[in-house]
């Protein structure tokens, strides 16, 4: 490679102050999370922070040189804003690094309100194109867009030449299938919002029903998601994950969306580097300290071999996945779509 | 106090004569305000309909009808933010436009528009600052439920905004990059061969156990069931509703209208009007369960 690169920003999920911990030890550049309230979008139960754990975490990032961005990224349901502005001042009260939003009224209220902290347009913004990107940085002074992974890595590269702000683009972990914050299908069936609840497929409301053959039923409320025969390991039930009837496939089930797959670009970070990606970003703010420590070490080490010229090398994160499986999802090329 | 019926754009790729026929008996028969004309989901729909545009609008206009154009909702390559920009244009030759996604806002920031539901706006701020920018109608998001309705009622009767919210059709659950319709034919979405074509209300799609679940239609998922809100239609009103949205699909649609018609003006009650509306030909069950804040699914009677 004969082009000189820029050192990309690494940013980790860190769901709990121990995983933030580990993600700053590990080699973060920058760690995410949220506090524990329906204003981010992995309001799960067990995850996030309160707001003495926020600022006790900020302290630690900031003493080793990581930054820490704040997801504020859900859609506020009318009538209830001001758990979000909450948050958003709390957070700029603890000196934040960035806020991470997808609603235009708290990107208007942080604009106004926290002109100083640079703002983060969030995946859930679903801004994919270079006009939209271009909206929010002439309204908001959006600082960063986080595409949503629905590009090839050709589309990042046009999309980088037309737009003012940074790009960040997720690189490991859950596959969503849908386009984030355009998604109400856990709603559908639980009657909780992944855009107003920070919530997708509850695990309050998940089943595992076994029937008299032996076959595993994997529910969410009523709906059944899918169905593993003895000796498969049953899948948590994701609906955009799960297998169904249609009539086009004879009624054969099949994965009509995606099967259990996991994005992992290991093998496209020099692309993603060579069209001038800022920040790549690490998913799983629901997953163990084990997971960050191996995934942060590892996309570390390999960012380093990049720079340095050499060809990174990663080993297999297969074992972290979902299903075990692996997928370059839509960056690779258009035959995902 | 009363409230207007919409006709939102046709979801699905029906053949252009299906279209044409469809728009001819809105123009003549139905007791509807606004139509809502765009191809809103799928950008290699457009060729087959962009060239009707002027003489189904021209129509309807004649027939006493505000006509809007409404805009595409997921905006990626060249040929989506074309046809958005393109749309957004008509604004200057004096058209209403319906945005759908923030690359039309790019466009028409600062001109009159009115925002539409496949829009995040879930709240008063956002729809504050939109209006401060243009927007002069807002169309809810689907899973809005009854208590933020009345707070955005609220908000945009202050700033002088009409308020409009789906009460027919197939609710809108999810849009992805990859077309479901061509992966359930064994094909990607650049050589899809508009299978979409085969299925006017969506694409079936049950559970293991065989139980009605969603309804593909291209890259959108919508709900298997009815979104039905006759029994709702006057508490939205008394909260400030102005206008109530109906979405094409192939039962008889004109007397899907004249029903919810008869309702608004009391001149049936909400149960006659649901068995009206289950008669013009609608095999799935009906569902209000976003309405009432429990799973969208749900018919809470």
């Amino acid at each position: 490679m004969t082009q000189k690169l820029t050192r990309p920003e690494l940013v980790c999920p860190a769901g709990t102050p121990a995983a933030l911990r580990t993600a700053v030890d590990a080699g973060a550049d920058a760690v995410y999370c949220g506090f524990q309230n329906a204003t981010n979008a992995r309001n799960f139960p067990g995850l996030n922070f309160t707001y003495d754990e926020m600022e006790s975490s900020i302290a630690y990032a900031h003493e080793r040189g990581t930054k820490v961005l704040l997801a504020t990224n859900t859609f506020p349901p009318a009538g209830k804003f001001d758990l979000w502005k909450q948050a958003v001042d709390m957070g700029a009260k603890f000196g934040i690094d960035a806020f991470i939003v997808a609603d235009i009224g708290v990107a208007h209220y942080v604009a106004q309100r926290h002109p100083d902290v640079r703002l983060h347009l969030s995946v859930q913004a679903a801004a994919s194109s270079v006009e939209a990107i271009n909206y929010y940085c002439r309204e908001f002074g959006v600082a960063r867009v986080v595409l949503p992974r629905i590009l090839t890595v050709k589309e990042i590269k046009e999309i980088k030449n037309d737009i003012p702000c940074e790009i960040e683009t997720f690189i490991f972990g859950n596959h969503g299938l849908m386009v984030e914050g355009r998604c109400s299908l856990t709603n559908y069936i639980t009657g909780l919002s992944t855009n107003m609840d920070g919530v997708c497929s509850p695990a309050g409301q998940v089943k595992y029903e076994e029937d008299s053959k032996g076959n595993m039923f994997t529910k969410l409320n009523d709906f059944t998601i899918d169905c593993f025969s003895c000796g498969e390991n049953a899948g948590y039930p994701t609906i955009c994950k799960g297998r169904y009837l249609a009539e086009p496939r004879k009624d054969e089930p099949y994965y009509a969306f995606e099967e259990p797959i996991s994005l992992n670009l290991s093998s496209l970070l020099p692309d993603l580097m060579a069209v001038g990606v800022s920040a790549l970003k690490i998913e799983g703010r629901q997953r163990s300290r084990a997971y960050v420590q191996k995934v942060v070490s590892s996309f570390s080490r390999a960012i380093d071999d990049i720079i340095a010229g050499q060809n990174p090398d990663i080993p297999s994160l297969i074992a972290l996945t979902e299903g075990h499986k692996e997928t370059q999802g839509a960056f690779k090329s258009k035959t995902w779509r | 106090m009363s409230a207007k019926l919409t006709i939102a754009p046709i979801l699905f790729h029906w053949p252009e004569d299906q279209k044409l026929d469809f728009y001819a008996r809105i123009a003549d028969e139905a007791a509807v305000d606004t139509v809502y004309l765009g191809e809103v989901i799928c950008s290699k729909r457009t060729p087959f309909f962009e060239n009707h545009y002027d003489e189904v609008a021209t129509r309807l206009k004649k027939a006493g009808k505000t006509v809007v154009f409404s805009t595409l909702s997921e905006v990626m390559i060249k040929r989506d933010r074309k046809i958005v920009e393109g749309f957004c244009e008509l604004v200057d030759s004096g058209e209403e436009i319906e945005v759908n996604d923030a690359s039309a806002l790019w466009h028409i920031s600062g001109k009159p528009h009115r925002l539409g539901s496949l829009m995040n706006v879930y709240n008063e701020e956002t729809l504050k600052y939109l209006v401060s920018k243009g927007a002069t109608h807002i169309s809810l998001p689907a899973e809005l439920p009854r208590q933020s309705i009345k707070h955005m009622c609220k908000e945009a009767a202050n700033l002088n905004v009409p308020v409009e919210v789906q009460i027919f059709g197939r609710m809108s659950l999810a849009l992805s990059a990859r077309c479901y319709h061509a992966r359930a034919h064994g094909r990607i979405k650049d050589n899809c061969q508009f299978v979409c074509e085969e299925d006017p209300d969506g694409m079936d799609l049950k559970t293991l156990t065989g139980n009605p679940f969603l309804s593909i239609n291209g890259i959108q998922t919508l709900s298997n069931n009815y979104l039905n809100l006759a029994g709702e239609v006057h508490d939205m009103v008394d909260m400030g509703v102005t206008h109530l949205r109906i979405s094409p699909h192939t039962n008889d649609m004109v007397e899907t209208m004249r029903a919810f018609d008869a309702l608004i003006k009391k001149e049936i009650d909400a149960e006659e009007a649901i068995a009206r509306i289950k008669q013009s030909g609608i095999v799935a069950p009906f569902a209000n369960g976003f309405y009432h804040g429990q799973a969208g699914y749900k018919w809470a009677s």
